[in-house]
């Protein structure tokens, strides 16, 4: 009996975990410490090193360095049969040979649970992913969302002490993706099993997790719940992550003020920006805003004046349902996205305002500035 | 007439004749077909039915001592040791072969499934048999094998034995030549099957807890087992059919008389055609025996997709 095996720890330490592939590397210093029951996800651009993290994770690729600790017990020395980690593969993975139900109880089977058991818990689980009248078939048999399920409730039958999720949505459309996230999320909140998800869906991530961590090129740049990302991103690679669509390259032109303030200047426009990582003037910045965050102002309105500006002439405008979005461009050429209750006209010349707090500036050197300490971004 | 309107035929088309034949796969393209139909006419249909046809005009000699009319051949064939014993002869050696090589084959193709250092050395090495003829193999045996060959001289120089071993005209001789010649198509075959099987289910198994005795008998086996059967049948068929090596390392009138010696025999020594042809036609015979139980057996396993490629 497993049963007890989600109780035996309080949390998942995960210390300096790195992982190179002959000379480059593919995953570097990540230190992560997941509470029980936490919902946990990685995400990042492809070739960023989740998936290797969390093949790490689970054993299927050797460490180079680091050590994982369940609790007390150190597990990198297991071999993954030996891990007790449920894990849900991109590909589903389903034994094709086998029925649904055989599938879900082979993990309880592996581990000698009996056979009154298996089948009550074999049940349980299926009906928990609302598949029980297919449990006779084969996987084959089954639409893409109804195999993930499969894939799900083979996972977390065997009561796993963490489920490892590898990019599970990416093969099924976008209304099933949509649909099997709430399934996720709702079966975290049933179950309360820890859980480290894989993505590259900056969505599906703030959506799901209780605590993001965002990784480039083998490094994490940022850990924090979605709030803090979504709000204060770390460095310019995480806004652009976080939906900060434009992303403006600009030189300081003077000092921070008391509360952060600094101007920043490009060919074709001047604003006031927060400084998120400390500045000098004749720096190199980078500045990332929102869509939202871009106020339009069209000639009409143009009497509020508005502050801190800049004058763009509308290009595209596409309907989104609730508002437009607005593609603008600058006189020097640079293209920005916007968003908008009214659609302006195309080819028209709109003023655009963006509150200084919401225009996020940033050293342009990504490598140069250390990761962000997870503390010292929740107390920002 | 409700029931009778239900049951109309669907209207038909107002396409151009060429346009609904095309529906039914008929088109220029067949003519494709055209050489491949000539030659298996002319160069198996005829020759077929020819030899059958020879097989039911018995020489007078036959029909005097083993009665039975037209089918006198037949009757000899079962009632005449020196043929009839020859189908356990030629099983003996070709069910062991393809046993070996397809069982040898599986940890081989899963070993090299993976990437490393020197694979690519070691494949070409287990399949460079292929390219040698059987006759080649052969003559390999005889100098490396014989009583005065070098693994003989080796060993007795070593001390290890005192008499030569009996390695050629002999089972084992024969034995040994069909592994060598039916072992690389057994590799390549179950490599091949081995790599449609999608390589996340291993892993998907071993994060499940299964060790890896459990991930090959309730995994990889099952997923590999249809494949092994037809990789059965085709070096079966390979090894049923042997002759050269049945007659260079082997003992062919005693312990290696396989079918297609006594086919030869009664063929180019006794100038029996229509008996030739009988005991070919029984060696097909018996080949569909075992294909057909191999097909049998295979009927139950899953057959479907492996999840990966292919």
């Amino acid at each position: 009996m497993t049963t007890t095996s989600a109780e035996d720890f309080d949390t998942i330490r995960i210390e300096n975990l790195g992982r190179r592939f002959g000379g480059t590397t593919a995953l570097q210093g990540f230190d992560l410490t997941v509470e029980r029951g936490e919902f946990i996800a990685l995400l990042g651009p492809s070739g960023c090193g989740k998936s290797t993290a969390l093949n790490c994770l689970a054993g299927l690729l050797p460490l180079t360095d680091g050590q994982i600790y369940v609790g007390e017990q150190r597990v990198d020395v297991l071999p993954p049969e030996k891990r007790d980690f449920g894990m849900v593969f991109q590909s589903y993975a389903l034994f094709p040979h086998l029925t649904v139900a055989k599938n879900v109880a082979f993990g309880l089977q592996m581990r000698g649970v009996s056979r009154r058991e298996t089948t009550r818990r074999v049940d349980d689980a299926l009906r928990l992913v609302r598949l029980e009248d297919q449990a006779g078939k084969l996987p084959g048999q089954l639409s893409g969302g109804q195999q993930q399920r499969v894939a799900i409730a083979r996972a977390i039958v065997i009561e796993p002490r963490v489920v490892l999720m590898d990019e599970p949505l990416s093969n099924l459309d976008a209304k099933l993706r949509l649909e099997m996230r709430t399934e996720i999320r709702r079966l975290h909140q049933t179950l309360g099993l820890t859980t480290i998800y894989v993505t590259h869906d900056q969505e599906e991530a703030l959506s799901l997790a209780d605590r993001l961590v965002v990784l480039r090129a083998g490094r994490v740049q940022q850990i924090g719940t979605p709030q803090q990302l979504h709000d204060n991103p770390a460095n310019w690679h995480v806004a652009d992550f976080m939906g900060y669509r434009n992303l403006i390259d600009a030189t300081v032109a003077g000092e921070p003020d008391g509360q952060g303030r600094v101007r920043i200047e490009a060919d074709d426009l001047s604003l006031l920006g927060a400084a998120v990582n400390p500045v000098m003037p004749g720096d190199r910045v980078r500045i990332a805003v929102r869509p939202s965050d871009l106020v339009v102002h069209t000639a009409a309105l143009a009497a509020t004046s508005p502050v801190n500006t800049l004058e763009a002439q509308v290009e595209i405008v596409e309907y989104q349902g609730r508002e437009y979005s607005v593609e603008v461009r600058t006189s020097a050429g640079r293209v920005l996205h916007v968003r908008a209750d009214l659609a302006p006209e195309v080819g028209a010349t709109v003023l655009l305002s963006v509150d200084p707090s919401r225009a996020l500036v940033y050293q342009d050197d990504l490598d140069g500035i250390p990761a962000v300490d997870p503390a010292a971004v929740v107390t920002a | 007439m409700t029931t009778a309107t239900a049951r109309t035929k669907p209207p038909r088309g107002s396409a151009s004749l060429r346009h609904r034949l095309a529906d039914r796969g008929i088109d220029s393209q067949l003519l494709f077909l055209v050489p491949a139909i000539v030659f298996i006419l002319a160069l198996f249909v005829y020759p077929f039915a020819y030899g059958f046809g020879l097989t039911l005009q018995p020489s007078e000699e036959t029909v005097d001592r083993w009665g039975g009319g037209i089918l006198a051949n037949y009757v000899r064939f079962f009632g005449d040791a020196f043929t009839f014993e020859s189908v356990w002869l030629t099983a003996r050696l070709a069910i062991p072969a393809a046993l070996f090589n397809v069982l040898a084959a599986i940890p081989l193709a899963i070993k090299l499934k993976h990437r490393f250092r020197g694979k690519r050395l070691i494949s070409t090495l287990l399949v460079l048999p292929i390219t040698l003829g059987t006759v080649l193999t052969a003559q390999g045996l005889l100098i490396f094998a014989g009583r005065q060959g070098w693994l003989n001289q080796a060993l007795l120089n070593l001390g290890i034995i005192d008499q030569p071993l009996e390695l050629v005209h002999n089972y084992i001789g024969v034995l040994l030549s069909l592994i060598i010649s039916g072992f690389p198509f057994a590799f390549l075959l179950i490599s091949s099957y081995l790599s449609g099987i999608d390589p996340s289910l291993d892993r998907a198994a071993r994060s499940l807890g299964a060790g890896w005795g459990q991930r090959f008998f309730r995994i990889t086996l099952p997923l590999l087992a249809p494949g092994l059967a037809t990789t059965f049948i085709l070096t079966f068929v390979l090894a049923f059919s042997v002759f050269p090596s049945a007659t260079l390392v082997g003992d062919p009138s005693g312990s290696t008389r396989v079918l297609a010696v006594v086919a030869y025999r009664f063929f180019g020594e006794q100038f029996d055609y229509p008996m030739a042809s009988t005991v070919a036609i029984m060696m097909g015979l018996a080949e569909l025996v075992v294909v057909a139980i191999v097909l049998l057996g295979r009927s139950f396993l899953y057959k479907g997709s492996t999840g990966g490629k292919g």
